[in-house]
Parts: C-alpha cells; sequence; structure tokens
C-alpha cells in the first residue's frame, strides 16, 4: 500500500482528520525547509505538501506569491526541491510528502525523468495546478509507472459530470479547492463545502482534503468537521513571514508557524465528536 | 510540407482540445475549466450563427471604421528600390490599433453571456483602450490589468483608459510587464468567473481563446487578400507582421496560410539583440513549456522559470507566444526573425518622415524587416505590413531616448 493510503487508512480507522501544511520549499531559506518539515510532523502534520517556486505562480494570492519569490530569490529549482525530500525521507519513513506546484517545471526535466527522480526521493503525490484532467494524461501515466499519486483538484465550478470523470481517474486523495479564488483569499463558507463534499461523496471512497481559504484553528475545525483533512498555507507562510519582516530571525518564523500549525492540530482534533 | 499546405489542414487546427499540433490546450486551474468550455460552447454556436457575424461585421464597419485601407507606400519603395511596400493601415482604426478587431468581437461574446463585468490585460495599453472602449460602449463594469512599468512608460494610454471609465490596476509583481498582467487577471478571473468576462488581448492563453482571437482577427487577412487582388492583380509575394503574443501577424496571415506562393515573416522583439539574452523573442530563441494556459515556445532558463524579457516596445515585451505560431514555426510555414531596439526606434522615425505615418514601436519592428526583405525582392514584387497600430502613445518613450524634454 502506498505511504498516502496508509496513511489515510491509519487516519480513518483512528477516528482522525488529516492536517496537511502547505510550505513553500526554500522560502525563507533552503537549508531550512527539511528541519521545517520535521517540526510540522512533530507538531501534528499527517502529510507534508512542499510547494515548487515558480515565477509565475497563476493560482496564489500575495502571500503564497511572495513565498515563491523568496525562494526563487535563493534559487531553488524543482531538483532542489526533491533533493529536499530525499533528505527529509533520511529521518521519515512514514509521512506522506507531496509536492504541488505548476507545469513548466516539470515540463522543462521531462516526464519520465521527472518521475522516476520523484520516485528515487521518496515523493508520494503530486499536484500540478495547471494540469487540469484534460491535460494530466502522460504525465499521470509517469507517475503510475512508480506508484506516485496525482492529486486531482474538484472546485466549486466543477459540474457533476466533471466529477464522475475526475474521481474515475483519481488516487491518494481528492482535493477540494473550496473557494473561488487564489489561496489565502475569500472567506469560507462551511455550508456550502459540506453540500459539495456530500456530491463528491457519492462518486468515489477516496478521502476529501479541503484547502485555500483555511486561515485559522476555528476555520481549520469547522473545516475538518466535515473533510477527511484540512490543508493550510496562506496562514502559515504569513505568520511565519510576518514575524521575518518585523525583525525575526527565520528560526523564529519557523517557531510561529509551527505553533499555529500545533493549533490548528488541536482545533481539528477537538472538532470530532462536538459535529460526528 | 507541400502535400500539407490546404485550407482543410489549416482549418483542422486547433483540434477539438485545443491543440494545434503539441501547442495549445487548456492549462489552467480547475476552478476556470467550466468557464472556458462554457465559452466554447457558446463560441463555436455564435460562430456559424450568421445574425453574430452580421452584428460583429456591422460594428467593424460603422463603429472601427473596416475595412482599413491598403496603401502603397511610394517613398519607402522608391528609397528602397526592391519590392513594393503596402501597409495594412490598422492604425486608422477606431482606438488606433488592430486590438479593437478582436474586443469588439469578445465584447459581443460577454454580452451574449451576460456578462456584466469584464476584465483584460494590457502591455502598451493599446488592448487596454480598445477594451476600455468597448466597455463604455456596452456599459460594462472595466478592469484592466497594466504591468507597473508599462504603466510608466505608456501613461498616456492609461490615462485614455481611465477617462474611458476604466479601472487600471498596476500589477507590481514579478517583471512588472505584461506577462504579470495576465498572471493578475488569471487570480481575478478565478475570483470573480460568475460574473466576469475575461477579454484576452492576444491569441495567446487556454483554449478557446487562441481560435477566437484569429477568428476575430482574421478579418485583417480578408481584407488585405481582397484589396490586393484589386490594387496589384495579384497576391502579395510575402507578408510582414510584428509578433508579440501574435494577433496582428496571425489576423493578416491566416487568410493567406494555403496561399503558397506567399512567404510569411513573423517579427519577434529582439530588444538589446537576442546574443544579449535580452530580448523578447521566445520563438528566435526560446523552448516550448507551458504558460498562461497553453503550451508554446516561452523564454525560460533550464529549470523551467520564466525569465524576464526586455524590449522598448511595451506590447512586444512577452516570454510567450500563441500557440499557432509555435506550430506554424515548427511545420515551416513561418518564417520568424527578430529586430532589435535601435533598428525600431530608426525605422519609427524614417517612417515618419518619409510617409508620414508615425507607426508603434511595435509596428516599428515589422517595418524593419520590411526593409531588409524588399531590398532582396525585385520591383514587380510586393509585400504587405501589418501597420498594426499608430505611434502616438509612443511619444514620451521616444523622446526620452531621444533626450528630449517635453
Ligand atoms: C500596435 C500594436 N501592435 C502589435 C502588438 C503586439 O500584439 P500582437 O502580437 O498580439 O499583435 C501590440 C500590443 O500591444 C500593439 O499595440
Amino acid at each position: 500500500m502506498s505511504r498516502l493510503s496508509t496513511c489515510f487508512e491509519k487516519i480513518r480507522t483512528e477516528g482522525r482528520k488529516a492536517v496537511i501544511p502547505y510550505v513553500v520549499a526554500g522560502d525563507p531559506a533552503a537549508a531550512i525547509t527539511v528541519p521545517m518539515m520535521h517540526r510540522l510532523v512533530a507538531a501534528g502534520a499527517d502529510v507534508v505538501e512542499l510547494g515548487v517556486p515558480f515565477s509565475d505562480p497563476m493560482s496564489e494570492g500575495p502571500v503564497i506569491q511572495r513565498g515563491h519569490e523568496r525562494a526563487l530569490e535563493n534559487h531553488v529549482s524543482l531538483a532542489n526541491v526533491l533533493e529536499m525530500v530525499k533528505v527529509f525521507r533520511e529521518d521519515d519513513a512514514d509521512t506522506p510528502v507531496i509536492i504541488m506546484g505548476y507545469a513548466n517545471p516539470v515540463e522543462r526535466m521531462g516526464y519520465p525523468v521527472f518521475a522516476s527522480a520523484c520516485a528515487e526521493a521518496g515523493v508520494d503525490g503530486l499536484i500540478t495546478v495547471d494540469l487540469p484532467p484534460e491535460e494530466v494524461g502522460p504525465l499521470n501515466q509517469e507517475l503510475k509507472k512508480v506508484s506516485i499519486d496525482n492529486i486531482f483538484l474538484i472546485s466549486p465550478t466543477t459540474p457533476a459530470e466533471r466529477i464522475t470523470t475526475i474521481t474515475a481517474n483519481a488516487s491518494g486523495f481528492i482535493y477540494y479547492v473550496a473557494v473561488k479564488g487564489v489561496t489565502g483569499a475569500g472567506h469560507l463558507d462551511t455550508a456550502d463545502v459540506e453540500k459539495h463534499l456530500a456530491a463528491i461523496r457519492s462518486k468515489t471512497t477516496l478521502p476529501i482534503c479541503v484547502g485555500f481559504g483555511i486561515k485559522d484553528a476555528a476555520s481549520a475545525a469547522a473545516v475538518g468537521a466535515v473533510a477527511d483533512g484540512v490543508v493550510v498555507g496562506s496562514a502559515l507562510i504569513d505568520t511565519m513571514a510576518q514575524r521575518i519582516e518585523s525583525g525575526g530571525t527565520p528560526e523564529q518564523g519557523i517557531d510561529d508557524a509551527v505553533s499555529l500549525l500545533a493549533s490548528i492540530r488541536s482545533g481539528v482534533t477537538a472538532s470530532i465528536g462536538t459535529t460526528a | 510540407m507541400t502535400d500539407m499546405i490546404s485550407p482543410e489542414f489549416f482549418a483542422s487546427v486547433p483540434d477539438p482540445q485545443g491543440r494545434f499540433g503539441p501547442y495549445g490546450g487548456k492549462f489552467v486551474a480547475e476552478t476556470l475549466m467550466s468557464a472556458l468550455a462554457d465559452l466554447e460552447a457558446l463560441y463555436r454556436e455564435l460562430a456559424v450563427d450568421p445574425g453574430f457575424q452580421r452584428e460583429f461585421d456591422s460594428d467593424l464597419a460603422h463603429y472601427v471604421g473596416r475595412p482599413s485601407p491598403l496603401y502603397e507606400a511610394s517613398r519607402m519603395s522608391d528609397a528602397i528600390g526592391g519590392a513594393r511596400i503596402f501597409l495594412k493601415r490598422e492604425d486608422l482604426n477606431h482606438t488606433g490599433a488592430h486590438k479593437v478587431n478582436n474586443t469588439i468581437g469578445q465584447a459581443l461574446l460577454a454580452k451574449h453571456m451576460g456578462k456584466k463585468r469584464v476584465i483584460a490585460e494590457t502591455g502598451a495599453g493599446q488592448h487596454g483602450v480598445a477594451s476600455a472602449t468597448v466597455a463604455a460602449r456596452l456599459g460594462l463594469d472595466c478592469h484592466v490589468f497594466m504591468g507597473a512599468e508599462d504603466v510608466q512608460r505608456q501613461s498616456l494610454n492609461v490615462y485614455r483608459m481611465k477617462l474611458l471609465g476604466a479601472e487600471v490596476i498596476p500589477v507590481t509583481s514579478g517583471s512588472k510587464t505584461l506577462k504579470d498582467a495576465m498572471n493578475e487577471a488569471l487570480r481575478d478571473w478565478v475570483t470573480y468567473v460568475d460574473n466576469t468576462f475575461y477579454i484576452i488581448g492576444t491569441v495567446a492563453g487556454p483554449h478557446p481563446y487562441p481560435m477566437l482571437v484569429r477568428d476575430f482577427q482574421s478579418v485583417i487577412g480578408r481584407e488585405a487578400r481582397r484589396q490586393s487582388l484589386a490594387m496589384t492583380g495579384k497576391l502579395p509575394d510575402a507578408l510582414v507582421a510584428c509578433v508579440g503574443g501574435g494577433s496582428n501577424a496571425i489576423g493578416l496571415f491566416h487568410p493567406f496560410l494555403a496561399d503558397e506562393s506567399v512567404a510569411m515573416f513573423g517579427v519577434e522583439a529582439g530588444g538589446l539583440g537576442v546574443e544579449t539574452g535580452q530580448h523578447a523573442a521566445p520563438l528566435s530563441a526560446g523552448q516550448p513549456g507551458v504558460l498562461h494556459g497553453n503550451r508554446t515556445y516561452l523564454m525560460q532558463d533550464q529549470n523551467g522559470q520564466i525569465i524576464d524579457t526586455h524590449s522598448v516596445s511595451a506590447g512586444l515585451d512577452y516570454p510567450g507566444v500563441g500557440p499557432e505560431h509555435s506550430w506554424l514555426k515548427d511545420i515551416g510555414r513561418v518564417n520568424y526573425v527578430a529586430a532589435n531596439d535601435d533598428e525600431a526606434l530608426a525605422a519609427f522615425h524614417r517612417w515618419t518622415r518619409t510617409e508620414g505615418i508615425m507607426p508603434a514601436l511595435e509596428t516599428a519592428h515589422a517595418l524593419v524587416h520590411a526593409e531588409k526583405l524588399a531590398a532582396e525582392m525585385t520591383p514587380e514584387q510586393h509585400i504587405i505590413v501589418n501597420l498594426s497600430g499608430r505611434g502616438d502613445k509612443d511619444i514620451l518613450t521616444v523622446a526620452s531616448i531621444d533626450g528630449i524634454e517635453l
């Protein structure tokens, strides 16, 4: 069984929900990413999602855009990100790692080279924002050869028949984008999320994790009550960046982000049972 | 290639997936997929609807002022002593460039979809002005994204857009030029997708945009073909157009693609020289990749990061190019070349003084190559250059380069 299915299976039997932090690899410094991943796991992350820096991150709001810019100033490439995962794996053989990014760096590396490099590094899943089902076929074939899950996105605008096609091809988990918009923006409507998740669940037994628009322990708890997992990105990166901008060290920035993740973890854990 | 050249062959692209050979496609976030599907469905219906075509043609005739003239540039042709050069006068369109052909068409689509809010990206500001113009005419709320650097160098157009009632949003991320404006427009669209129509300004972006912008701009080539036959009794020997995203070029080229005797040249921005790396010539010096919703030639580094471009002309300062051009390059139907900043500036002055036509700096790139080409040809031959826009918007840039304070 893949690391992702083992992880979600375990979470399900324990009656928990997954907490998935997103950070941009190489932000605020290349050397800090791997230690930060371990600390996020220690603070309660079930899966770690690493953003691959890209010059034109079209689906990101200002907070994550700046994360990409800082990482690029540190010259972090897709090859470097895979290297980081490899180093992470030396001390953590169990926590699934998914990488999230844009098509062009993968195109440039070439699909077969990329897929085998992912497998060698210990990557478990891939989210490519600008490779919708219509375009991901050739890459997905390469990923399947090395048993890496391509994680499909479903959004509030995805029509019912499309949900059917997407879920039929999906593996690992489904990533539900909770708001129309870019990362970090918008107001999350839990009732609306719940309605959409029900529609997706009628088509698949895969776990559904929800991202975009989760800002704090309260919104994470609200979403965690209806989803199988929550993805938190902008809130963590904002917390870290603000600390650094106000004179803190990168380590202090990470301390703050890790505490936020811990509070989100307890918020999500506490919400279970209150609504079940 | 000979056996491939037929009207059917060129009409076969894009395929239903929006592909031009390996290029094109729909590389966007899931949230936009249904909006693109709706747009495509509507467009496929309207494209064959005589009522819609009449509405479009009528707007082009009475609002834009089409057909635009084909003008023989005799003094320049005589001075060169080679092929005769004819100019397709898109500068005489309402708002001063070819861009309005497309915004008229897309505004009609927005109207049919009942969208009250339109957004656009702009580089030189010509597409922004053309969008603000059609929005004013239809009473639509218009927001134009423009790189902060372009807001500076095209300040006249910024003010024009504001006078027309549009909101101009300066984009400060990345290189602060056209590509960043397009990123920001896509971010806006994904957020307000329910009530917003995105008027893309060139033959780039996700399918169906490269197809529909091409179709709207092809009026240029259809007219030029008729006018050439009427004025010279034959088809042109060569066509020349500048290529930013490639909309004025495809508009001129497309109706001639199956005419084997017609050579075609797309002129990219060579900036400080293609060999310096400081340019905006992805077809001349880039590699295929994925950006802004399509696969196409891009300026990128070895890690797949998009690199900064340079051109004196804001409208050509873009690291990508429409996917159909990538395909036309690969199959060898169109030749892509580059003209540098200083060559374009010299041509700007030369044509202004010799023909009394002040070209946009974008257009001046096409004129550079037309002059070189004409010199190698004979007076029995003729070239049509797409005079894509007028240069009034550029006079502050030209003055400052020439060290003149206004
Ligand atoms: C006058 C003029 N010509 C050409 C261009 C380049 O665009 P395209 O390559 O889509 O024709 C622009 C863009 O702003 C323009 O204003």
